[in-house]
């Protein structure tokens, strides 16, 4: 059950390495971490976050204020970056703007941005949250979509995916079937989270949040480290090119185990790499380069590791990146998709930043360092809350 | 495009409406609309210390969808889901919220992590023991035609099964007063690809942008309405807006049924009864 592959033409993304692709391929050269101690007004935690810097100077253009917030301000900063407004501007002219469909990631759209109007609220001892709410468009899940249809000139069938972080992962998989079902031409894809005191604080109270740079796939381990990010991707349905990076296959699954914590044999990750690997039909050993969800987490790390242990006989060179970039939660699935998609441009697979001491019960060992290879099939993973799970696999066709 | 599917089965919970045969006899004027509160919900397919703390949204949508496998007596194991809702649970964000504006902050770890849009979801697969893919989606006052196309290419490209729920319920009143939905609502189809199952209905859909004035749909558009009461549960909450289509299906009035979609466009669902002419 093989799908068509889907041509990716332009693609870009933010987050605490900086603004496009140069600023994070540079950081993962280098070995510059993005992760800073949280230094977010209002929170009072001792956590590092992967924070974009000056978010707050970068309005909306003119005409979208209303849609004004910390999520959708990282949104239009993205768009901006690596030429993507221009391809999306081509792709109108193309196919015309109905003929483009838009399916984002979010796990807590604008919820910062309500968070402030109830702190406003208990600070003036007024009744109401405020005009400046805007709920529609600032904070209800749609908002993003709502946001980048109106900022792009989108016509074509939308939806805003939100299961937690796996959701701009699984949008690959919506595009797909939109694609193949001939609701659209083109799609774009991709999702944005930010920063809040919800998440933040959220995971503190579940004793998911280190009080240290994350540590993914470490045997000391102490959880995760928040970021914020957005990435889009443009897919095209044109006839595959050997020497141009297309989505090859995806696959999802549930844990049926528990909201948040993973299945303790990692069976829902086995089911997602599986079912992804059937749609690119691909035998695992063609995995060049897994990008690992890789979380930081015990019960995280350890799930993943025993769902590859059920796919692969061999296990790929493989990292996890959100020791560059934190977890940026709802865009972590495009921000690593973007990864993947640099690694197959540039020919280097990027080191798992911050490991430590290899954990020995962890079968998959994972890149130490940074090494010069020219993948031509990568995988990677993103699972979340209420057990979902998405595998991509990316590549060169044929 | 138009994409052809069968509805299987229905499920429905809404104040006053409580499963699909009694509501389908009020659609077609046979037992009149009484607005009655909602019965308390009980989620039974969780285990019983989940099924205690269930949030209002995952009773809701969860009884919806028990309705809709039980009365197909399908295996919910075996069915990816679709779970569309503009705002999830506004009750939990008024919560967390409200304990973030605290000095000190004062969040509770369950209140979070049933935050995520896919709590319900989560639920329903845990209390099903289903591991299918399942995705939440929103598309704000779109988002019940959003979730039944998503359900067409899942059925054209992945599965030939699929369970679609539908929902969406009042906030708190500070919340309210941004986000307001009029009635609780959850609407759960189950709906299928192969043509030779038995159904209630068979629909073809098509999206249409609202530059386009004509409806491409075979069918006459069907000029039924609702009843009062229903209109205003339609036009107050996303997920009811799927009542006309089940109008049309109580009534058994072949036509094309115009489901809100974005920016003014409509999803045109092309509703018959008979099987294809193969």
């Amino acid at each position: 059950m093989s799908i068509e592959p889907l041509s990716v033409t332009a693609f870009t993304l933010v987050n605490a390495l900086g603004l496009g692709c140069t600023a994070t391929l540079e950081a993962l050269r280098d070995g510059r971490s993005g992760l800073t101690h949280c230094d977010l007004p209002e929170i009072a935690l001792d956590t590092w976050i992967g924070r974009v810097p000056d978010l707050e100077s970068a309005p909306l253009p003119a005409g979208l204020e209303i849609f004004d917030c910390r999520n959708n301000r990282l949104a239009n900063l993205t768009l901006q970056q690596d030429g993507f407004d221009r391809e999306v501007e081509r792709v109108r002219a193309r196919y015309g703007p109905e003929r483009i469909g838009l399916f984002l990631g979010t796990s807590t759209s604008g919820l910062e941005h309500t968070e402030a109007a109830y702190r406003r609220r208990a600070r003036s001892g007024t009744r109401d949250l405020g005009d400046d709410l805007r709920f529609d468009h600032t904070h209800s899940n749609f908002s993003l979509g709502a946001f980048c249809r109106s900022r792009l000139g989108i016509g074509g069938p939308t939806q805003v995916v939100s299961t937690a972080c796996s959701s701009s992962a699984k949008v690959f998989a919506t595009a797909s079937r939109h694609l193949a079902s001939g609701l659209c031409d083109a799609a774009i894809v991709g999702g944005a989270d930010t920063l809040c005191a919800t998440t933040l604080h959220g995971f503190a109270s579940l004793e998911l949040l280190a009080p240290e740079p994350c540590r993914p796939w470490g045997r000391d381990r102490r959880g995760i480290a928040l970021g914020e990010g957005a990435g889009f991707v443009l897919l095209e349905r044109i006839a595959p090119d050997p020497d141009r990076p297309a989505l090859l296959g995806y696959g999802e699954s549930s844990d049926a185990h528990h909201i948040s914590s993973p299945h303790p044999e990692g069976l829902g990750p086995a089911l997602a790499m599986r079912a992804a690997l059937e749609r690119a039909g691909l035998a695992p050993g063609s995995i060049d380069y897994l990008n690992l969800h890789a979380t930081g987490t015990p019960a995280n790390d350890r799930a993943e590791d025993l769902g590859i242990a059920h796919c692969f006989d061999r296990p790929p060179r493989a990292s996890g990146t959100k020791g560059w970039t934190g977890h940026t939660l709802g865009a972590a699935g495009v921000t690593e998709v973007v990864i993947c998609l640099l690694t197959l441009e540039h020919g280097f697979l990027p080191e798992n930043l911050n490991r430590g001491e290899r954990d020995p019960d962890l079968k998959l060992d994972v890149l130490e360092a940074g090494i010069d290879l020219e993948p031509r099939i990568v995988m990677t993973n993103s699972f979340g809350f209420g057990g979902t799970n998405a595998s991509l696999v990316l590549g060169y066709p044929g | 495009m138009m994409l052809d599917i069968l509805v299987r089965s229905v499920g429905i919970v809404a104040p006053g409406l409580t499963d699909w045969p009694s509501t389908a006899a009020i659609l077609r004027g046979e037992v009149r609309y009484r607005p009655e509160r909602l019965p308390r919900l009980a989620p039974m397919l969780l285990p019983p210390n989940e099924r205690r703390r269930a949030t209002p949204p995952t009773r809701l949508a969860m009884e919806a969808a028990r309705q809709a496998t039980e009365a197909a007596g399908a295996d919910p194991r075996t069915l990816p889901s679709v779970f569309a809702s503009s705002d999830g649970d506004l009750d939990l964000i008024d919560r967390l919220c409200l304990g973030i504006a605290q000095h000190p902050v004062a969040l509770s770890p369950t209140l979070f992590h049933n935050s995520v849009h896919n709590a319900v979801a989560g639920y329903w697969s845990i209390g099903s023991g289903c591991m299918e893919p399942s995705t939440s989606l929103a598309a704000g006052d779109a988002t019940f035609a959003a979730g039944l196309l998503e359900c067409a290419t899942q059925l054209a490209t992945d599965c030939e099964r699929i369970l679609l729920v539908a929902y969406d319920l009042p906030g708190p009143p500070s919340l309210d007063a941004h986000r307001h939905f009029a009635h609780p609502f959850a609407c759960a189809l189950l709906l299928a690809r192969d043509q030779s199952q038995h159904a209630l209905a068979r629909i073809a859909l098509n999206a249409s942008p609202p530059t386009d004035p004509a409806p491409s749909g075979s069918g006459e558009k069907t000029a039924d309405a609702l009843p009062p009461e229903l209109e205003a549960m339609r036009s107050g909450n996303p997920a009811a807006r799927v009542l006309p289509l089940l109008l049309a299906m109580a009534r058994g009035h072949a036509g094309t049924v115009e489901l809100p979609y974005l920016d003014g466009g409509t999803l045109n669902v092309d509703l018959g009864f008979e099987p294809h002419a193969e």
